[in-house]
């Protein structure tokens, strides 16, 4: 009995002393790792994994414990995460989340972590940072609208459409990229008379397929996975031609692979995006080739969101480095340094942030194309340089303007 | 008394756990537990399995949300001592209103009408901006001051979720033994002879799905404070799920057992995805699930109960001979 007691308080002791251990800095990571993004929340950790081994796997002698935690794309699972990481495994860092809900979830919860530092992976809601944001929450990359930087101006200029109808998801994500296409569109002069907002997951868009004005140039989509394949085929089997233009995840390499009848229409289809798959700068191919090398069975080329979450984990990396891995006075001084940060990101722009904590990003235009095997791929047509979340306008009248829903912006 | 055995030492629990273990853990387990509670409620009592107990504990939430401090600017704010009666009438209202429309189906009938109201009801909220505020639903829901802090601290939900709970507790346990709480098992036993007395099978039917409302509602009300939050995703299929699962791992026969079968599965939720590669984690938790329910057929509670009997008749046995 007192051997055991012993060995027990002995146990008891190890483990109380093991996180006190300046060894080791614990990051944790919140990624999707279930249902229909699971698959891109592996990607994402993959780019965090990418980030970590660049470092060396240790920053300053001390060695990096990746902590990975799933949620499942709600808010409330997003900080049952955190609240984990935070309170469970002593992360001073947590390096997440995926989806927007999620985003403005963490920000809210970080103030009340005041020594916790909290870098965004690939959420895109505008608010997360925009309106009242949190000291402690980072985002280094873009909002959906910063997403569609230069789509809007190429519809209208090059393209010469004057009127664009609007189907999208009823969340706040494809409003912000609804706002980001409509926001240079409309300043164009072009018009968007009637918008179509549909639930997630719904599968019958036959309603809104016969509700769209014949006389519009274009239909802008900004619908994501399964959504859009149902809202395409549908339209396209209805018997419409109208061109499209895509939302950043309406073109994406798992839309265009889909063996479906209205491939053709998408040919020559713009959209906006932070990630092009085959960009063929020196950077972005080197990025691509470290993780065709490390991840073998990955995806054909990193998406946004291994890009995202590879983003959020180098600043980390460059911070807790520029700190001598110094988390002690509650995480200021690294702070610090990552509002002053500049690096280098893997499309090749200098990464750096607004006052706000959120990135001024370059953004792509690409255009679906054929590709010689017959199959469909994109190409970067346009690169919209130093896109900030204002979108080049005043601050001031840029909040005026309120924050993005059903309604705003309009110009019917 | 032998409540008092399991109250005590769990009123102690705060002196020797950390906030993650008395938060996350604990606090989450006695809110869903609660919700739990009057899912096992209506399957053992009147014998209908609703799916729809999450959405009761909903719309008491939303109610706290729509009525109180939140930071997205929508709804009126009210006093407390208003919002939470008008929270937990809002959550009886609805369970009555749904025993109402379910009053005449049972077993798979009730299941797919109380599953309906359930997605119906998560649809409308991700769809309605004016009440529920649409998809991003309500945030910074914050509980009501005590002190420097407010309830949603660990410590403070921790006490308030412990004695929520075992007042429901109490609650059902008084309510069976009541004349009501009698013609609603006799509902379940045998509707057709409670018919030929002369007693109507709605009130007790409608009464029991409004109890079951006032239950949940509390649930739901401790929930928002907790989450601090909710939304569409609340009240989802997710959701609804969760609570099945805990009831039946639990246990129906009694009413701990929903208890018993939330710590299960919330420290299986949290704690899976450390023990196995993180692609699988839940792979381990259906796993986990499945064999409790092969092993225990009636749940934990009864496994516990069977377990202590047979070690006190082994006991008894070793001290006779």
């Amino acid at each position: 009995m007192k051997h055991l007691k012993i060995a027990v308080s002995a146990i008891a002791l190890s483990a109380a002393a093991m996180p006190a251990s300046s060894e080791e800095i614990t990051i944790g990571v919140i990624s999707i790792l279930e249902g229909a993004f699971a698959a891109l929340g592996q990607d994402g950790i993959r780019g965090v994994e990418m980030a970590v081994a660049d470092a060396g796997g240790s920053v300053a002698g001390n060695e990096i414990n990746l902590v990975v935690v799933s949620s499942d794309a709600s808010p409330d699972s997003a900080v049952a995460a955190a609240r984990r990481l935070i309170e469970q495994d002593g992360a001073k860092i947590i390096v997440g989340p995926l989806s927007g809900s999620e985003g403005l979830a963490l920000r809210d919860l970080s103030r009340s972590y005041p020594d916790v530092t909290i870098i965004n992976g690939s959420s895109g809601a505008q608010d997360t940072t925009l309106r009242d944001p949190s000291p402690n929450f980072y985002r280094f990359g873009g909002d959906g609208a910063q997403w569609m930087a230069g789509v809007g101006t190429y519809a209208h200029d090059t393209l010469g459409y004057e009127k664009v109808a609007v189907v999208a998801e009823d969340y706040s994500f494809p409003y912000t990229q609804v706002l980001g296409f409509m926001s240079e569109f409309c300043a164009a002069g072009g018009t968007v008379p009637e918008k179509f907002w549909t639930p997630i997951g719904n599968a019958d868009y036959s309603s809104v397929v016969y509700s769209i004005p014949q006389d519009v140039d274009a239909i802008f989509v900004a619908l994501g996975g399964s959504d859009a394949v149902s809202f395409l085929t549908q339209y396209q089997q209805a018997g419409f031609s109208t061109p499209i233009i895509g939302g950043s995840i309406t073109i994406d390499q798992t839309v265009l692979s889909s063996d479906a009848s209205f491939r053709d229409m998408l040919i020559g289809a713009p959209a906006g995006t932070p990630t092009v798959s085959d960009y063929d700068s020196p950077e972005w191919v080197a990025f691509a080739a470290a993780y065709a090398e490390a991840y073998p069975d990955g995806l054909g080329a990193p998406s946004i969101f291994a890009h995202h979450y590879y983003m959020g984990a180098q600043a980390a990396m460059l911070g807790l480095e520029a700190v001598g891995g110094d988390l002690s006075d509650g995480g200021a001084a690294f702070r610090a340094v990552l509002d002053d940060l500049e690096f280098i990101q893997p499309t090749g722009g200098t990464m750096r942030l607004d006052e706000n904590r959120n990135g001024i990003v370059d953004n792509f235009v690409i255009e679906v194309v054929e590709l010689d095997d017959g199959s469909l791929g994109t190409r970067a047509i346009q690169v919209v340089k130093d896109v900030n979340q204002t979108l080049g306008q005043d601050l001031e009248t840029f909040l005026a303007a309120g924050p993005v829903s059903r309604d705003n912006p309009s110009c019917p | 008394m032998k409540y008092l055995l399991i109250l005590i030492p769990m009123a102690l629990l705060p002196l020797v756990l950390n906030d993650f273990w008395l938060s996350q853990v604990l606090t989450r387990a006695l809110i869903m537990g609660t919700i739990a509670l009057s899912l096992s409620f209506l399957a053992t009592y009147l014998g209908v399995v609703s799916f729809a107990q999450v959405t009761l504990a909903g719309v008491a939430g939303y109610a706290i949300a729509y009525f109180g401090p939140n930071t997205v600017g929508v709804g009126v704010p009210l006093p407390l001592i208003v919002t939470i009666p008008l929270a937990l009438i809002l959550a009886m209202a609805a369970g009555a209103m749904m025993g109402y429309i379910a009053r005449r189906s049972r077993g798979i009938y009730a299941i797919m009408i109380t599953l309906a109201i359930g997605v119906a009801f998560f649809y409308f909220t991700r769809q309605n901006y004016v009440l529920f505020n649409g998809f991003t639903g309500f945030s910074g829901v914050i509980a009501p001051a005590l002190g420097e802090g407010n309830w949603g601290d660990p410590k403070p939900l921790y006490f308030l979720s412990l004695i929520v709970a075992a007042i429901c507790v109490g609650l059902v346990q008084g309510f069976v033994r009541s004349p009501l709480g009698l013609a609603v098992q006799a509902v379940r036993d045998a509707p057709g002879r409670l018919l030929a007395l002369g007693i109507p099978t709605t009130l007790p039917i409608v009464a029991a799905f409004a109890f079951s409302g006032l239950i949940a509602g509390s649930g739901g009300i401790l929930n928002v404070w907790f989450q601090e939050r909710v939304s569409s995703f609340s009240v989802g299929f997710g959701p609804i799920i969760d609570i099945l699962i805990i009831s039946v791992i639990g246990g129906l026969r009694h009413p701990t057992g929903a208890f018993v079968g939330a710590i299960v599965y919330v420290v299986l939720d949290i704690f899976a995805i450390d023990l196995i590669d993180r692609d699988r984690f839940n792979l381990l938790i259906g796993i986990v699930l499945l064999l409790i329910i092969v092993a225990a057929p009636n749940g934990l509670t009864q496994l516990i109960t069977d377990g202590a009997k047979k070690l006190r008749g082994g006991a008894a046995k070793s001290r006779t001979t």
